[in-house]
């Protein structure tokens, strides 16, 4: 077989993926740059850089054309409101802290891509992501591990993945550190590309969820009580869904103590604070586990697992249940966001991963 | 700043905006029937009859839109909605404005057939192959009168006679980019649409010219306005405004024109010093459009740099970034990187000896910088 492989990859225009295109090529792979478009958000009058706007577009072309690899763009933008906001505005109003980016991950970066790429004939869809895929050779199954460099490490956000899509996906830089990714970029030209790590939600660049999810439903929030621990009303709220658990700035309340956020009653439209302790807890339940490297969970395992993306890992015995996983850590965790990912890895594997909720859910 | 992007927008002329706010001033819509109305309307109605004068064509022929977009989309929709059974068949080119070409695509999604005629190296219409497509069922053949991003002009004359030999196929011409730079006679169309914000007129406002007898469908619903077949408030200082326009660009048209192609004669030999640089514009395009691709840098870099220097000229006329090579730079030269290099420099009778000097300084400094850059 003479026939060079054919890749896909998908830009951003940013420094990781036209890296990861660069590599790509050079492993011998034929490939061809793809852009998702998801949102436009400039033209819908905010402003604010969005992971698909049309200098991110311009900057994926130019690389491509750089490259000399063929480029296009493909709308999502249809698929990208059913599956991945619509669900972040349900989810928020029910009281709850989404992770698009799973979802996005999941449903269109790479399960649309995936999916594109079946059917236009590569064997393999790319992406600048940090982190690895290796096959465990006594299971057969593909194993999703941490990105080798610790900062930069971004297996939380790809625990949805399926083995199906494992066995397609590349990242070529996920052995690298950023500073070698950089270095390439330089050597290429590529250091004019957006430099551009971490972003707030792509459809929400000033980062106000509430006023986004007012306007995107039409409808407002409405106001309701502020209530302490032993039924004290301190205060009105602007719209239970603008507050997130732990929040102690913004609130508005002019008391003696420190005081945050440690639960939301949807239902009655209640905004439950209190004293710090009251956000510590050593459960955890998920739901939804999708169990990307491991075949499941049938008896209590030590892991180490992560509540949201930018904590260390906490020592952990994980427990079936029912409906997902009961996680019971060692030290108290604070601020356990129900919506957020628990994502649980046994060394430098993730295991897997599933959705924060309330102990009855799960 | 070095303006080089007249084919997108001109300035208004001082005449224009003395029109516009005297016409501005009258009070009452040109719809509504009383002293302040009728006053309106007989503002209107003498805006129509000076344009219909100015292009050789009957008042009752004259339509005001909101621009050359819309005049496109109502002639190509609204003709193929007015005549369901006439024939799903429909010609064009790989030449079109994307108002053009986007309609045609919302044609073929509701089950028209949409072909395009091949395009030579010259930029013109096959007209024999033309001939040959044209279907006893083609109810439609859209052409644009001079392309926008090329300047490739079309012969009007001989597309108008293979197509008015097919009784029931009509034939649309888009002069957006044609008024003020090419003699076009609007009889041998069915429809023709244009903007004056593209000769020193202001934006907002559009016109079509419809051949009396040429059935059409509305696309805005809201009952009878001057005409039938756009509804809505007339624009009166606006409709005002276009007559100056109109006028100084038929008048003026040899003159400007002279002056320009002197520019683009003096650009084109310049750049001919440049071993990395082609010609995209046919030999006889307008003068007022040089398409232009320098092998290697793709345009939208060369317009970032150039831009950071203070010249300002386009990629591509569609205002969608897709990453895609210019349709009709592929259509001519077949090469599609060539295509993905190329950008447009547009010039204007209002264009100075010293601004071309900026611009070649400007282009000297890009061209040295993007072509250095090692392959990678």
């Amino acid at each position: 077989m003479s026939e060079k492989r054919r890749a896909l990859i998908a830009m951003s225009g940013g420094v990781d993926s036209s890296v990861a295109a660069y590599l790509m090529r050079e492993a011998g792979y034929e490939c061809e740059g793809v852009t998702l478009r998801l949102t436009r958000t400039e033209t819908a009058g905010t402003h604010g850089r969005t992971c698909c706007s049309e200098e991110d577009i311009d900057a994926a072309a130019e690389v491509a054309f750089e490259l000399d690899m063929p480029y296009r763009v493909l709308d999502c933008e249809a698929e990208f409101r059913r599956e991945i906001i619509e669900k972040f505005v349900r989810v928020y109003e029910a009281g709850e802290t989404p992770n698009p980016c799973i979802d996005c991950n999941r449903y269109m970066k790479f399960g649309r891509l995936v999916e594109y790429a079946a059917e236009n004939g590569f064997d393999c869809v790319a992406s600048g992501h940090y982190a690895r895929i290796e096959r465990d050779a006594e299971s057969g199954r593909f194993v999703l591990k941490k990105g080798l460099d610790p900062v930069k490490d971004q297996s939380y956000f790809l625990y949805s993945l399926t083995q199906e899509q494992l066995s397609r996906i590349r990242f070529p830089l996920g052995g690298m550190t950023k500073s070698e990714v950089r270095e390439i970029a330089e050597k290429c030209g590529f250091a004019s590309a957006k430099k551009r790590d971490s972003q707030d939600i792509c459809f929400v660049p000033d980062g106000d969820y509430g006023a986004f999810i007012e306007r995107f439903t039409g409808r407002r929030c409405p106001e309701g009580d502020f209530v302490a621990p032993d039924g004290c009303v301190l205060g009105r709220h602007r719209g239970a869904l603008r507050y997130t658990l732990g929040q102690r700035r913004g609130l508005g309340i002019a008391a003696g103590d420190r005081i945050y956020v440690y639960d939301k009653d949807m239902e009655n439209n209640i905004v439950r604070v209190g004293p710090e302790e009251l956000l510590f807890r050593r459960t955890v339940f998920a739901r939804d586990m999708n169990w990307v490297s491991a075949a499941g969970l049938d008896a209590p395992m030590r892991v180490r697992a992560k509540t949201r993306y930018s904590q260390r890992e906490q020592e952990a015995t994980a427990y079936p249940t029912a409906r997902g996983v009961r996680l019971e850590f060692d030290e108290p965790q604070r601020a356990v966001t129900p919506g957020q990912a628990l994502v649980l890895y046994d060394g430098d594997a993730v295991l897997g991963g599933g959705t924060i909720c309330g102990e009855d859910k799960a | 700043m070095i303006y080089l992007d007249y084919c997108a927008d001109t300035p208004a002329s001082r005449d224009v905006l003395a029109r516009f706010c005297e016409a501005a001033g009258i009070l009452g819509s040109a719809n509504a029937r009383h002293a302040a109305g009728y006053a309106a309307r007989a503002e209107m109605s003498c805006a129509v009859s000076d344009i219909a004068a100015l292009l050789g064509v009957d008042p009752s022929e004259i339509i005001f839109t909101s621009g050359a977009t819309e005049s496109n989309n109502l002639a190509v929709k609204g003709f193929a909605l007015a005549n369901r059974r006439t024939g799903r068949h429909i010609v064009s080119t790989a030449m079109e404005h994307s108002s053009v070409s986007a309609s045609l695509a919302a044609l073929e999604r509701c089950g028209r057939e949409v072909e395009l005629a091949a395009i030579g190296r010259d930029g013109r219409i096959d007209l024999d192959a033309l001939e040959r497509m044209i279907r006893p069922d083609t109810a439609l053949v859209a052409v644009s009168a001079v392309s926008s991003e090329l300047g490739a002009v079309q012969p009007i004359a001989e597309i108008s006679g293979i197509v008015r030999r097919r009784p029931g196929c009509r034939l649309h011409v888009d002069a957006a980019q044609a008024v003020g730079k090419v003699g076009l006679d609007f009889r041998l169309a069915d429809t023709v649409s244009f903007a004056p914000h593209k000769f020193y007129g202001l934006g907002g406002v559009g016109v079509l010219y419809k051949r009396y007898g040429a059935e059409l469908e509305p696309q805005m619903d809201g009952g009878e306005s001057t005409t039938a077949y756009r509804s809505g408030t007339p624009a009166v200082a606006l409709a005002a405004s276009t007559v100056p326009a109109l006028r100084s660009a038929l008048e003026e048209l040899s003159a400007r024109r002279e002056r320009v192609a002197a520019l683009n004669a003096r650009l084109r030999s310049e750049l001919m010093r440049y071993p990395l640089l082609r010609v995209n514009s046919p030999e006889d395009a307008v003068p007022h459009i040089l398409n232009v691709s320098v092998e290697g840098v793709k345009g939208t870099r060369m317009q970032r740099a150039l831009d950071e220097r203070g010249v300002c000229v386009s990629v591509k006329s569609a205002c969608a970034s897709d990453g895609l090579p210019s349709r009709e730079v592929l259509a001519v030269t077949g090469d599609s990187r060539r295509a993905l290099s190329s950008f447009r420099i547009s010039l204007s009778h209002l264009t100075t000896d010293a601004e071309i000097d900026g611009f070649l300084a400007a282009f000297d400094e890009c061209y040295e910088v993007l072509t250095k850059k090692p392959r990678l």
